[in-house]
């Protein structure tokens, strides 16, 4: 569960004070598919980074599961996120020439966890995507780019987050394969898993449960989304 | 991240850019390669040097003139230039140093020597009959100088196997032949056993002479109208008893020479273990120098290593950024990319030492080189090389864990 109390956040450089946002608060429980819709400039890049843990809020409170996460110092915002949190993003960010269940299993290998059983985990989180079996031993490279998404998405499953967090995952990608990845997205959550996906576009967000928008560092409006796009029939490619 | 995945990560990255990687491991290959060839060329000069100080003797004492020393400013010729150690005095050391097994005098200098229209200069060494015995030298073929030799003036002259080479061609049988030593006619008697020297101490190319004739013909008397030497060499009995010879030598011509401070002593005795080291710190030092050099080019691919690195850690910086997303900490990362160094320059280092010790074989046998590559030179070399991969591994790597992840993952 997400909790977010008055997160206030300000970039300085020098004596400038630059607030980007301006007392957020929203609560999201588990299993939940939530977007959070911003025109560019609006903070939600900024707010993905205090969920991501990647930093920490100004002022104010944020808690992941229980923890506090706003008062963190870099190793262990470096934890929250290796158990906690799994982050897709619009670029993809796979390792090059190495090969699709290693690049799933990158997590783990900071867990320390032994190799069979990291690759194991690895295969088990990419049938969950829906990759056909037969790619998981080719080149990352080798991909096209709704196949190399899905492979990040599973690599952000692989820990068993409690929060799959996605920033324009289908902002690289073509109409066609970015429904794919949506379908993919909402078949997880149809499984239990909490999603925030991070968008400017409408037609993304409205695959969402609940969209949050935001403007210049505010909430503007928290409701469900009343027509949620689904796309089941397109799940294969 | 355990030790496995991190070689298995280090790997990888490095074979990602192979003509990248061994490009800058050559650097390293050829600092490594070139300070092993160095030393490996310095320590044989050193035993080569050992051994043929070894073979001028055993137990050998050498009493040289004229290194005066003293207090206040003295202008010294320097060692054995002085003609204050005369025959008088050798016989004194032969019959009154009663420890001594043998002692021989000896009068050397180099002479322009010719025979049949050859011509060589070599060194010309007036002695006398004890000579092999105190010097460990054999007669090839006909004989030494005898006692009676020296009694009669007789002019004969024994060759080492160099010198019979050089006048008379390889291996030819020079006994019986005419030799002019400073326009004087000596008879060739006998020809020595080669020692194998070279360098400094090359007892091969020398021409042995009775004493009294090198005194008579060749040297003339001192400014005392003395006949002198240039050094008496004196064979202990044994190798216990070389300081009481040291003390009873230097006790004898202290009261011959009338000195009362052996401060001011006009000679010198010196044994052969102070030859040996006093050789060796001259090799060390060459030593040194040659590996200084070589190390000079160990620290330019150093500094090829952290170019390298920093230009890795710049390219990869979408990469860092990832790995910290997904929860490496400070220390997995500066830890990754710091075994890439160390395994590059471990790699090189190895790689390098196999050059070095080809480079070795090559030069003695081509360049007639005498090499030695020791384990304790090898074990430095790996050394050196981990801790250059540490040393300059260590602020790219640093640098690395520094990143920001949120800006890392913007890097285009």
């Amino acid at each position: 569960m997400i909790v977010c109390e008055h997160i206030f956040k300000s970039y300085f450089s020098g004596d400038l004070e630059t607030p980007v946002l301006k007392d957020v608060s929203f609560q999201i429980n588990d299993g939940e598919f939530v977007a959070i819709m911003g025109p560019s400039g609006s903070g939600k890049s900024t707010l993905m980074h205090i969920l991501g843990a990647l930093d920490t809020p100004t002022a104010g409170k944020y808690l992941l599961d229980g923890h506090d996460v706003s008062k963190m110092a870099d190793d262990e915002l470096a934890e929250i996120r290796r158990k906690k949190i799994g982050f897709v993003f619009q670029a993809f960010n796979l390792l090059p020439r190495a090969s699709v269940v290693r690049n799933v299993a990158l997590p783990l290998v900071y867990a320390e966890m032994p190799k069979a059983q990291r690759e194991e985990q690895a295969k088990q989180a990419l049938l969950q995507t829906g990759l056909d079996e037969s790619r998981f031993n080719h080149l990352s490279n080798q991909l096209s780019g709704g196949q190399m998404q899905r492979v990040a998405i599973a690599r952000a499953l692989v820990n068993n987050p409690s929060l799959l967090l996605a920033d324009e995952p289908t902002g690289n990608l073509d109409t066609n394969t970015g429904e794919i990845v949506l379908s993919t997205f909402q078949k997880l959550n149809a499984t239990g898993r909490t999603i925030v996906l991070i968008t400017h576009e409408h037609d993304v967000a409205a695959h969402a449960r609940r969209i949050i928008h935001i403007r210049d560092g505010k909430i503007l409006s928290d409701e469900v989304n009343a027509r949620q796009i689904t796309t089941r029939s397109r799940v294969e490619e | 991240m355990n030790t496995s995945d991190l070689f298995e990560e280090s790997y990888s990255a490095l074979a990602v850019n192979k003509v990248r990687t061994s490009l800058t491991m050559l650097g390293i290959i050829i600092g490594i390669g070139s300070v092993i060839a160095m030393v490996a060329m310095g320590q044989g000069a050193q035993s080569t040097i050992a051994a043929n100080i070894a073979s001028i003797g055993s137990n050998l004492i050498i009493v040289s003139p004229g290194a005066q020393r003293g207090p206040g400013v003295t202008v010294s010729a320097g060692l054995g230039s002085a003609q204050s150690l005369t025959m008088d005095d050798e016989q004194a050391i032969s019959t009154q140093v009663t420890l001594a097994k043998a002692v021989d005098p000896e009068l050397s200098r180099r002479y322009q020597v010719t025979a049949k229209g050859t011509n060589t200069n070599t060194q010309v060494v007036g002695t006398n009959e004890n000579y092999p015995e105190v010097r460990n030298l054999s007669i090839d073929s006909g004989s030494f100088i005898t006692a009676q030799q020296v009694q009669d003036l007789a002019k004969v002259a024994v060759l080492g196997p160099t010198t019979r080479d050089d006048l008379f061609g390889q291996g030819a049988s020079a006994i019986g032949q005419t030799i002019r030593i400073n326009q004087i006619e000596f008879k060739v008697i006998g020809i020595t056993v080669s020692k194998g020297g070279s360098g400094f101490f090359n007892q091969d190319d020398t021409i042995f002479i009775p004493i009294s004739v090198a005194q008579h013909y060749l040297a003339g008397p001192n400014a005392d109208g003395q006949p002198y030497v240039s050094s008496v060499a004196i064979s202990a009995q044994s190798a216990d008893v070389m300081s009481a010879v040291q003390q009873q030598v230097t006790d004898l011509l202290l009261q011959r020479h009338k000195i009362s401070n052996p401060a001011l002593a006009d000679f010198t005795v010196q044994n052969q273990a102070d030859i040996v080291s006093a050789a060796s710190s001259v090799t060390n030092t060459f030593t040194m120098l040659l590996a200084s050099i070589a190390g000079i080019s160990l620290l330019v691919g150093g500094i090829g290593i952290m170019n390298m690195m920093l230009t890795t850690v710049t390219e990869r910086t979408r990469e860092i950024g990832l790995r910290k997303a997904i929860g490496a900490k400070r220390g997995d990362i500066s830890f990754q990319f710091l075994t890439e160094a160390v395994l590059l320059t471990f790699l090189g280092g190895g790689i390098g030492i196999g050059l070095g010790w080809v480079l070795a074989v090559l030069l003695s046998k081509f360049a007639g080189i005498t090499t030695q590559i020791s384990s304790s030179s090898v074990i430095l070399a790996f050394g050196v090389s981990v801790a250059i991969g540490l040393i300059f591994g260590y602020y790219p790597a640093r640098r690395a864990s520094k990143l920001n992840p949120i800006e890392a993952l913007r890097f285009e």
